[in-house]
């Protein structure tokens, strides 16, 4: 009980302490607003314009969502083929090193013209950058199936398809739930430099919008509810890994 | 060596209609990288009594896993005879329990489902198993966990599962890697102990590796004793001290007599 409450407790105590330094900084040094809004400025903001920042969520939540389905599920196949596969292992595994060391930002006009200024452009993107972690972790955790499961599996004369399903997908599944972790978050990001470059809606749109009119505090507003967008993603992933998971809180890794 | 004319008059006696599995110049050797070759097992010719608890003895490294493996049909040898229950064994057989130095269970996987998996890979009677599994974990005394997840146990109470997981579906031979090598002496007793109660309870022929001479000693029927690599049999001990076996047993005449002689067959002592 009292563990618990540290746990809440003393994170939300060093965010209070940086928002009053902050506050009191912007106060009483007279900060210009354009420059750095104070954090009444933004919560006074994010309240009288809630429409206006949640209407601008969605797309960019759906686009995040969108781009990271799409990665796990054409991420997850390709790291069960890498993993089981000398050949595609051998083949693949380079050039999957190599598309990821192209930076995506560079990689975004390009979608852009192929896809157009709509969703499929961010969706594209924010499938990119959360494509690579999820095959690597994947891969990695269907390669370090425990040598004793397996010999037990073989033991029982298991088949191929009964290895994969019962023996190696479960014991690799810690590994995609820490790559989904890290994707979902990328995916986020991926979507913000779509719209960077190029779109009609979402936040990205909105906070650059909002900073060439020097609108300070709405600018600062749709960077807080994009992080809050970015930390409610990471949760519901987090909350979906304990439910399919649930040993390992059980002590196990 | 006196010891070797012993298995091979055992081996020759072997004709009679009671062998369960027999044994006849089991060789194994092993390619390294580079060409070289490791000779792993030279020549292992015994044969093994239905019911039976036979224990592989000897130091580590020395290719007693190696043959339980051989045994078990989780490898070949690479020339020799090795037959169970009439059957040439070629790979794993539906009649064959497993037991390894680790528990190996599933993680993600309750206890009682842990148990049931050679149920799942091989099928049957899901209904009877679980009863059989339960049943199981009641007597290894830990029914009370069936729900739990492995993370949640404590070693010896995960070897126990593991135990219950070899005999689900009543294996004729039990194969037995180390088992209770992992444990501690107190947990490793009490293991002990409870081995010989299933073995009085289910019958089956046992095959159990340890580098433990009193573990040896109190749990079999019949010790073989394994030189250093390559293997052959240092001596063939049968232990004719009487079941029941209890703690007391351990501290006796008859048993630590038996503990020397395997003692000078391992080369320990002179």
């Amino acid at each position: 009980m009292n563990r618990r409450a540290h746990h809440w407790l003393y994170p939300i105590a060093g965010f209070a302490v940086i928002l009053g330094i902050w506050q009191l900084y912007a106060d009483l040094w007279h900060i210009s607003k354009i420059v750095l809004p104070s954090p009444a400025d933004i919560a006074w903001v994010s309240w009288q314009q809630w429409s206006l920042l949640l209407r601008e969520t969605w797309p960019t939540m759906l686009e995040s969502l969108y781009g990271f389905l799409l990665a796990i599920g054409i991420g997850v196949p390709i790291a069960v083929c890498v993993a089981n596969s000398r050949v595609l292992n051998l083949s693949l595994y380079p050039i999957l090193i190599a598309t990821q060391s192209i930076p995506k930002v560079a990689v975004a006009p390009i979608v852009l013209v192929w896809f157009g200024l709509g969703l499929e452009s961010k969706l594209a993107i924010a499938f990119l950058v959360a494509f690579f972690p999820i095959v690597v972790d994947t891969a990695t955790g269907l390669q370090a199936t425990p040598g004793g499961l397996l010999e037990l599996a073989r033991s029982l004369r298991a088949s191929r398809w009964q290895i994969f399903w019962k023996v190696q997908f479960p014991a690799a599944l810690p590994f995609v739930f820490s790559g989904a972790k890290v994707a979902i978050t990328l995916a986020v990001i991926g979507a913000v430099i779509g719209e960077f470059v190029g779109s009609v809606n979402g936040l990205g749109n909105l906070l650059l919008s909002a900073n060439s009119q020097l609108d300070g505090p709405l600018a600062w507003a749709a960077l807080v509810w994009l992080s809050i967008l970015g930390v409610l993603l990471f949760g519901a992933v987090a909350l979906l890994e304990r439910l399919t998971v649930p040993y390992a809180a059980a002590g196990y890794h | 060596m006196a010891a070797e004319a012993r298995t091979r008059e055992q081996v020759a006696r072997g004709s009679a209609p009671e062998a369960f599995g027999s044994f006849a110049q089991v060789r194994k050797v092993f390619a390294l990288p580079g060409g070289r070759e490791v000779v792993a097992i030279d020549s292992i010719s015994f044969e093994l009594e239905r019911g039976k608890l036979v224990s592989l003895l000897g130091p580590s490294g020395c290719g007693k896993t190696t043959f339980l493996r051989i045994v078990g049909g989780l490898i070949r040898a690479t020339s020799g005879q090795v037959r169970i229950n009439g059957i040439e064994v070629e790979q794993p057989h539906d009649d064959f329990g497993m037991a390894f130095q680790q528990p190996n269970l599933m993680p993600w996987r309750t206890v009682l489902k842990n148990v049931l998996f050679p149920i799942e890979i091989r099928g049957g009677s899901a209904p009877d198993a679980r009863t059989r599994a339960k049943e199981l974990l009641e007597l290894v005394g830990i029914a009370e966990f069936a729900g739990a997840y492995p993370g949640q146990l404590s070693g010896g109470m995960q070897q126990r599962a593991a135990l219950c997981r070899a005999l689900v579906h009543e294996p004729k031979l039990l194969l037995m890697d180390e088992p209770f090598g992992a444990l501690d002496e107190l947990t490793r007793m009490e293991m002990q102990d409870l081995l010989l109660q299933i073995r009085a309870r289910t019958n089956a022929t046992t095959m159990l590796v340890t580098h433990s001479i009193s573990e040896a000693v109190y749990l079999s029927d019949v010790i073989v004793v394994f030189s250093k690599r390559p293997a052959t049999i240092a001596d063939y001990i049968e232990v004719t001290l009487p079941y029941p076996r209890t703690a007391a047993l351990r501290y006796s005449s008859a048993f630590t007599e038996i503990e020397h002689r395997a003692g000078r067959a391992l080369g320990i002592i002179r």
